[in-house]
């Protein structure tokens, strides 16, 4: 058990959110896509964003690291802090801002390059490593912490894609955590793995959430329940219902919750 | 819930294992107006018919449990509908509970009919038997509509059923003493209350968890025991 865990359910409601989301409304174009979305996310726990396609999960995940502002048509409103700062504040260096939030994608996406790069990429690109024996240090630490090492230590220098789908995508969770970031956003991290890869990566995030806070985005309801301490349920572009995952999945308040986990909707 | 799963054969399962949940309640209600039947009137055929028939309600039970497993594992159930499979599981013991008692109920009938008649006591055991009846009969419905208000009554009434069966204990008690001779079918028709007591009770758990399935917490306010035959102490004149 960790310091944190002994902590009573009180005190830890009581803590700061890591994340805040305050009237988040976002459009593509004229659509408005998400509606005066209020949230917040507990630190170092693990918050599940589920609901139908197009129900606005992925995108809300999306302006949490601002990758929104990558689409021209995208416009974000409404107010998104990290540890209280706006994170829409004109004086945030998206780039740093993006080191504090690691994002981890559907589909593995390694770099085309050796396993060793893949991890070291973002620890040299950002300047954390002094010289050779600590970046080695921190490219073992974050395979470690990935339960990828004692699968690539003797092959760091072939290459990242040549691995299984689910080895990569621990490679892309070990290059996202190689940056030390505080938070990291999973979109449906396991929708191409098969059941055995999906249980590892479900074991590292909750080892992962002991360190870090996280955010995933999840088709699958079971999983959502097996992996998350709070869930938020999105339809149609509203927030409808977040709470504890425990009593979110066993007596929703809502009847739109209800009717979707129950599988009455889709 | 006013809407169908997408996936229809899924309603199907839940509605099938509703189907069992009644037949056997319904099983149960007629099995304890039978095996007290068979008592007031020492109808040693309808006894041992009873006996037999309480295999049928053992054998739902293993039915309902399978049913649920099966919806547990093949479903992964949310919700309302995970209350109602847990709720299944457990009520379904107390159904099964209670076939027993109305089965322990016919079993004494044999050796009660080479004992002296004691019409009071019939009396008493036929009104003990009306109510829990009536408790089983409104339970089910309470279940089968998801009835919380019913279910509730369904509680309130089981003091009724406990003031019954501590003034039955205190009657017997005195015919006992008026009577050594009395004393075996006394004996046997305490057992007998109790065991009517026992299927109360059990009606009431199942109530609990009818509460349980609509409101998706404990039933807490926790009904008052009125059972006080534990406290009955007689005046044997021992202290003179």
């Amino acid at each position: 058990m960790t310091a944190h865990e002994k902590i009573s359910p009180v005190e830890i409601q009581q803590e700061t959110p890591k994340i805040t989301a305050r009237n988040v409304c976002v459009s593509y174009g004229n659509h408005q896509v998400l509606h005066d979305i209020e949230l917040d996310i507990p630190r170092r726990k693990v918050t599940a964003l589920i609901g139908p396609s197009g129900c606005g999960k992925t995108t809300f995940l999306r302006c949490i690291n601002r990758m929104n502002d990558l689409i021209p048509s995208c416009r974000v409103t409404g107010n998104i802090t990290l540890d209280g700062a706006n994170v829409y504040d004109t004086a945030v260096d998206v780039e740093v801002l993006r080191r504090r939030i690691g994002m981890v994608f559907q589909k593995p996406n390694p770099f085309p390059k050796t396993i060793y790069e893949n991890v070291a990429y973002g620890i040299k690109l950002h300047g954390l490593s002094s010289d050779k024996a600590d970046l080695d240090r921190r490219v073992e630490k974050s395979l470690r912490r990935a339960g990828l090492w004692d699968e690539v230590s003797n092959r760091l220098e072939t290459s990242g894609t040549g691995l299984s789908g689910g080895q990569q995508q621990r490679l892309c969770i070990a290059r996202a955590i190689a940056i030390e970031p505080d938070v990291i956003l999973m979109d449906e991290p396991c929708s191409a793995l098969d059941p055995i890869a999906t249980a590892r990566i479900e074991e590292l995030i909750h080892e992962l959430k002991e360190k870090y806070t996280i955010v995933i985005v999840t088709h699958s309801m079971q999983q959502a329940a097996r992996v998350s301490d709070y869930t938020a349920f999105f339809h149609l572009g509203d927030l409808v219902e977040k709470g504890e995952t425990e009593s979110l999945f066993t007596h929703p308040k809502d009847e739109r919750t209800e009717a979707y986990i129950t599988g009455r909707i889709g | 819930m006013p809407q169908e799963h997408i996936v229809k054969i899924y309603d199907d399962e839940l509605a099938n294992l509703d189907r069992l949940i009644a037949e056997m309640g319904g099983e149960v209600e007629n099995l304890l107006s039978d095996a007290v039947q068979s008592l007031v009137q020492y109808d040693a055929i309808l006894s041992a018919e009873v006996i037999v028939r309480d295999k049928r309600i053992d054998a739902l039970e293993m039915e309902i449990v399978a049913q649920a497993t099966r919806l547990l594992a093949l479903r992964q159930p949310m919700a309302a509908d995970l209350r109602t499979i847990v709720a299944s599981l457990r009520l379904v013991n107390d159904l099964e509970r209670m076939g027993d008692y109305a089965k322990n109920i016919s079993k004494r009938v044999k050796t009660l009919v080479k004992t002296p008649l004691l019409s009071a006591q019939h009396a008493s055991v036929k009104r003990m038997c009306k109510l829990v009846g009536e408790m089983i009969r409104q339970v089910l419905d309470a279940y089968l509509q998801r009835d919380i208000k019913q279910a509730v009554s369904v509680i309130e009434q089981d003091e009724g059923v406990d003031l019954l069966y501590t003034s039955m204990f205190r009657e017997t008690l005195t015919y006992m003493m008026e009577d050594p001779r009395n004393i075996s079918a006394c004996t046997h028709f305490l057992f007998i209350a109790k065991n009517i007591e026992r299927i109360g009770d059990h009606a009431t758990n199942i109530a609990e968890q009818v509460y349980y399935i609509v409101e998706g917490k404990q039933f807490e306010e926790g009904h008052i025991n009125h059972d006080l035959s534990a406290d009955v102490i007689r005046d044997t004149g021992e202290e003179a």
